[in-house]
């Protein structure tokens, strides 16, 4: 159905973020919304998260540099993060803030810092992947529903 | 022309075109929620603050067929929105959470959403919603009795349709739930249009609530019925049916505030006393917590009738907050504070020996709230407090004049229970936008201590300004509260505290509250029926001061007051005036009540009292 190069590309791209759970069913939710009158949806929101996203972690980097930790604040930041993470469909990122948020409930410091860490690594690579994606859909051009010569 | 006809465009595909407010204070959630909804082919409009969107809702009660929030919620609990939606406006509310608890659903419950949806959030979910709409408006009309509904099909047209005008107050009949009808059964008052189709909403204005409160009192909690309670109030175009409905959710929110009041027994046992719960209500209530509390006590009707302001006090009585555990005066409770500037369950049962309405006593123990009365002994006073305010001023509510009714019903023993009373009242306050009840409310929480008040306060003084949101307002209602929370407001509402305290200050400058406490327990000991004197309402300073920072302020501090440092404190009703000096002058009020309290107790000044205590 891919006549396109391009698209091909892309249809191979999206499904290995699937495959590799960087991204879940929620994902596809976005993508069912993004429509002629929305066409950059997607990117839309995953721009919104991006951002959001990024202060509520540095929030919480300088919350983890404050001694002794304060587990209920960070365990707030976090129900936000994964709030908000789950609402684009970031699979990896949002398991890791459900851990993350055990370690503050068990008051784990070490735990914390370590699963914050592991979080920032899947965090930025979901964000070069879906950066690579993006980019490349919007290269791609819009789908044409009848195959139009570029 | 029925309101059905009004953009019928939306209303005959119903649920098409069904008016949703969206709030979340995530952005993605928010975009991502509103375009679900978007696609599910409602109308929309989104927000990320709560206090924007209370805002919105009250400008136009039916702009909106359904609202959905966010649990958690940085400028206000998720919760307290709804609840401030159920009461208000009643449209049905859908709560939205990533947080699945049983416990947090189970919560949800109780503050009355119609559902709960975890996040994140599918839209096969939301194409349902609209069936909660549907289900509210078949349960109008079917409360209305006459089902001409033009429109046959779930009551899209009715409920949405129910427009009464703009923020007028129409007190159309607007049947909610037929619980009370039925179960009493009788015959409503003439429906001013039995065949309507459309069923205008009876907006339950600060005024209206007052009376309704006013009447529940006056039959006693446990024997208000629709019919009686219509009867008193006497308010034309009002149904059996509206005050049926409104009965049965004034009786929810008590018993909530209860619940609530019997776990911060400690800190708004003393002061909050269960009217905060009240309050949250919606400040109608006011009276309808000193029902509770009072139900032994006559007091509260007659006293608090008088006691306009005192719609704040009313709260306190409220037992449900009341933790008055050992508020010694009710008034005092936040005297106490005000001396021990820490202590304030202690000091206030030094101060409770004025506490004047020994009826209240009867209050405080009539009201369920945790209280332990048997420690408030003062509980009297408190009771007093509690009651007088709450009949009058129909529940301290917001009403911005209410709230010097309001601060009476905070000093009621209960210091604590004042204290949460008054939060409670200002809550609901917050709803009439007139600043009235965040001071009355607040105020009482006294109840642990300071802190509790500064807790209390912050939150009275939403209540107050429940409009202006300027919590400053909610100052310094009870002076005495007003003293401990004076360290504690700075935090909320600053800039309108400032003010009032000031003024305050100049009656007891040095013992702020507690002189005004005193002077208040003074005069109500004397006259423990000084709660239905009205004027003696007024003299007690402590009251006052919500009631000065409640009518000068009245412009509105938000209503909303942080709903959850109400909660928390349980009551804090009154608080919102910090300053502590209790009789505020520039309250006016408070200058008046200290000076009636002077004259009646022939010098009842604030140290005269001391030495009583």
């Amino acid at each position: 159905m891919e006549r396109n190069p391009m698209r091909r590309q892309l249809a191979i791209m999206r499904q290995s973020l699937f495959d590799q759970g960087h991204v879940d069913e929620q994902f596809v939710q976005l993508e069912e919304l993004q429509d002629d009158a929305n066409p950059n949806f997607v990117e839309e929101v995953v721009t919104l998260y991006y951002r959001d996203s990024a202060r509520i972690i540095l929030n919480i980097e300088q919350a983890l540099e404050r001694k002794p930790f304060d587990f209920r604040k960070l365990d707030a930041y976090m129900h936000q993060f994964k709030g908000s993470s789950s609402s684009i469909g970031a699979k990896k990122v949002k398991a890791e803030s459900t851990l993350f948020r055990e370690y503050c409930k068990s008051g784990n410091g070490e735990g914390c810092m370590r699963s914050f860490q592991q979080l920032k690594k899947e965090y930025a690579t979901l964000r070069k992947k879906l950066g690579a994606y993006f980019q490349l859909a919007r290269q791609a051009g819009p789908v044409e529903t009848a195959s139009r010569p570029k | 022309m029925t309101v059905e006809q009004i953009g019928s465009e939306g209303k005959d595909q119903f649920p098409i075109g069904m008016r949703v407010l969206a709030v979340d204070d995530d952005p993605t959630c928010l975009l991502l929620l509103g375009t679900l909804l978007r696609r599910c082919q409602y109308h929309v409009t989104t927000t990320s603050q709560a206090k924007t969107a209370l805002k919105m809702l009250r400008e136009n009660k039916n702009k909106f067929d359904l609202v959905i929030s966010d649990v958690h919620m940085p400028d206000m609990d998720g919760f307290k929105l709804l609840e401030h939606v159920g009461l208000e406006m009643d449209l049905p509310v859908i709560m939205l959470s990533a947080n699945g608890d049983t416990k947090l659903v189970m919560k949800g419950i109780t503050h009355g959403a119609c559902d709960y949806l975890l996040k994140p959030v599918r839209i096969e979910e939301l194409q349902n919603i609209w069936q909660h709409v549907a289900r509210r408006k078949k349960k109008d009309r079917c409360n209305s009795g006459s089902k001409d509904k033009p429109h046959p099909d779930s009551g899209e047209a009715a409920g949405i349709g129910n427009v009464d005008n703009n923020g007028k107050l129409n007190k159309k009949r607007k049947d909610q739930n037929e619980d009370e009808d039925d179960e009493r059964d009788e015959n409503g008052h003439d429906n001013e249009d039995p065949s309507a189709q459309k069923k205008p909403r009876v907006v339950w204005s600060v005024e209206l609530h007052r009376k309704f409160v006013a009447a529940v009192n006056q039959l006693g909690i446990d024997k208000a019925v629709p019919k009686k309670i219509l009867e008193l109030m006497n308010v034309e175009k009002l149904t059996r049916e509206n005050v049926a409905s409104h009965l049965q959710k004034f009786r929810l929110y008590l018993k909530r505030i209860s619940c609530v009041a019997n776990q911060q027994a400690n800190m708004a046992a003393a002061l909050g006393t269960a009217d905060s719960a009240y309050l949250r209500m919606g400040s109608l209530n006011g009276l309808g917590n000193f029902h509770t509390l009072a139900g032994s006590d006559q007091l509260h009707n007659a006293a608090f009738r008088s006691f306009p302001p005192s719609g704040v006090l009313g709260r306190l009585n409220t037992p449900a907050g009341l933790g008055i555990r050992g508020l010694p005066s009710p008034g005092t409770i936040q005297l106490g504070h005000v001396q021990n500037s820490g202590h304030p369950t202690n000091d206030l049962s030094k101060l409770q020996s004025f506490v004047p309405g020994n009826h209240n006593t009867n209050i405080l123990q009539g009201m369920p709230m945790s209280l332990e009365l048997d420690r408030l002994q003062h509980n009297k006073s408190v009771g007093h407090i509690g009651e007088l305010p709450t009949t009058d001023s129909t529940t301290v509510f917001p009403g911005s004049g209410k709230l010097v009714d309001a601060r009476i019903t905070g000093f009621s023993n209960n210091p604590l229970l004042g204290v949460t009373s008054n939060s409670l009242m200002l809550e609901g306050s917050s709803q009439q936008a007139t600043s009235h009840t965040s001071v009355s409310a607040i105020g009482f929480q006294n109840g642990n201590a300071l802190s509790d008040f500064t807790s209390i306060a912050p939150a009275s003084y939403q209540l107050q300004d429940s409009k202006a949101g300027s919590q400053g307002q909610a100052s310094p209602i009870n002076c005495n509260a007003g003293q401990i929370i004076r360290s504690a407001p700075q935090e909320w509402n600053a800039p309108r505290k400032d003010a009032p305290y000031q003024s305050h200050a100049s009656i007891n400058s040095s013992i702020p509250i507690n002189s005004a406490m005193i002077q208040l327990g003074q005069c109500l000991d004397r006259n423990n029926s000084i709660f239905h004197r009205t004027t003696d309402l007024d003299s007690v300073g402590p009251l006052n001061f919500v009631d000065p920072l409640s009518i000068k302020h009245g412009e509105g501090d938000n209503s909303i007051m942080e709903p959850s440092v109400i909660e928390k404190e349980g009551y804090l009703m009154f608080q919102p005036r910090p300053h502590g000096s209790h009789v505020p002058d520039n309250i006016g009020s408070l200058e008046d009540l200290a000076s009636a309290m002077m004259k009646q107790e022939g010098g009842c000044n604030g140290y005269s009292l001391r030495t009583s205590i």
